[in-house]
């Protein structure tokens, strides 16, 4: 991994611990569930990085929670949220950068928007509950249906983010192409300038 | 640093953070195999007073707990509703044992600490042609890059406030991103100036 790479992964890994400082915003229409901001970095790393550097960074941002920064929502951190219900999430979190990132990497031909919500719903949504869910069953004693009832009341508030990390990944492929990493074709930059 | 850490010298401030990795680690995995209240009441009891033991502040990082309470209690509700409310107290009386025990580790250990302690973890990395020093790296990157990126978001939503006379909008994050890429870029040109992570010296 060169210097750069490693960079850009300490850099998405500070945005994930960054948004998960905003405040949550909780919507009247979705039932006052509230909703933080912290996801919407898990997705933006594995959109903008691609597989391998998107997963790197969630896991380097899983790896400073667990020595003890105070990173995820609620200004929650330390082993002690390694055990709490919701672990599968964040076990989720990398894999779900990872496939992100894949999908944006295969879909390459396709409109840029398009493709960074697809690829922020499928890694951010379908791969993290596919762990988060099973993981709440397995802390919280539950059946896999009653897992997924007492997760899906977070599921509007992950679509709004999709919309988000596709707008951003927009915006940034127009002000900054060179930013989004994973559509770059072969890392030709990076083996200039490395 | 920012950290959960709770600056004190106590027994437990004084105690290697592998050791106490290592018992909260036994702990759990003993915990997992029973699902009996007489055994988590007392461990229960027994966690309260470790935090007991660092005194009054020990105490007060109790508080860490209302995050959990809503959760805990819609597990209760579930559990109820299957006629298994007994089981679901003592699961809930087990992740309240496992995160308090958990979160006493960070409480009592500095990040830096932390880091050491784990470092061997790191050492298969130099299998593959990466330097084991790379993820203390990416640690300190990524301690200073949060609080800078904090900066230029207020900093942002400030000007915005300014025009429009509105506190903040999703608007704010595009340019934020740019703002913050642009940012890292330039700590990338400054890294490979100064001889890239393999010049870094300990």
């Amino acid at each position: 991994m060169t210097d750069r790479s490693l960079v850009h992964v300490a850099f998405y890994a500070a945005l994930i611990a960054a948004l998960g400082l905003v405040p949550p915003v909780a919507i009247p229409l979705m039932g006052g569930v509230p909703i933080t901001a912290q996801t919407l970095g898990v997705m933006l790393a594995g959109v903008m990085l691609g597989p391998v550097r998107g997963a790197l960074a969630v896991l380097l941002f899983l790896f400073l929670v667990a020595l003890g920064a105070p990173f995820l929502s609620g200004g929650r951190g330390g082993w002690g949220v390694f055990m709490t219900p919701s672990v599968g999430f964040l076990i989720g979190f990398p894999v779900g950068a990872f496939v992100a990132g894949w999908i944006m990497r295969a879909t390459s031909d396709m409109n840029i928007l398009a493709a960074a919500a697809i690829s922020a719903a499928i890694g951010g949504i379908v791969v993290v509950y596919a762990f988060g869910v099973p993981g709440v069953a397995i802390m919280a004693g539950l059946s896999l249906p009653k897992a997924a009832i007492a997760s899906v009341i977070y599921i509007p508030g992950d679509l709004v983010k999709v919309v988000l990390a596709a707008l951003i990944t927009q915006t940034v492929a127009r002000g900054l192409p060179g930013a989004v990493l994973s559509r770059k074709s072969g890392g030709v930059n990076d083996k200039i300038f490395d | 640093m920012i950290s959960i850490y709770l600056k004190g010298d106590s027994w437990a401030h004084r105690t290697p953070a592998g050791v106490k990795l290592l018992s909260v680690a036994l702990a759990s995995l003993l915990l997992f195999q029973v699902a009996s209240l007489w055994i988590f009441l007392p461990c229960l009891i027994a966690v309260v007073a470790l935090y007991a033991s660092l005194g009054r502040e020990g105490l007060a990082q109790l508080k860490l707990l209302r995050g959990l309470t809503l959760f805990l209690a819609i597990l209760v509700v579930l559990h109820w509703l299957s006629g298994t409310l007994m089981e679901g107290v003592a699961v809930v009386l087990r992740l309240v044992v496992m995160f308090l025990a958990a979160n006493f580790v960070s409480v009592t250990t500095r990040l830096d600490d932390m880091l050491e302690a784990v470092r061997p973890l790191f050492l298969p990395l130099e299998w593959i042609g990466w330097s084991s020093r790379k993820p203390a790296l990416g640690v300190a990157l990524t301690l200073r890059f949060a609080p800078h990126m904090m900066q230029v978001f207020s900093m942002l939503r400030e000007a915005w406030q300014a025009r429009t006379g509105s506190r903040t909008s999703w608007r704010l994050l595009a340019p934020f991103a740019v703002q913050s890429l642009r940012m890292s870029d330039n700590v990338a040109e400054a890294l490979k100036a100064r001889g890239g992570s393999e010049g870094l010296q300990g």
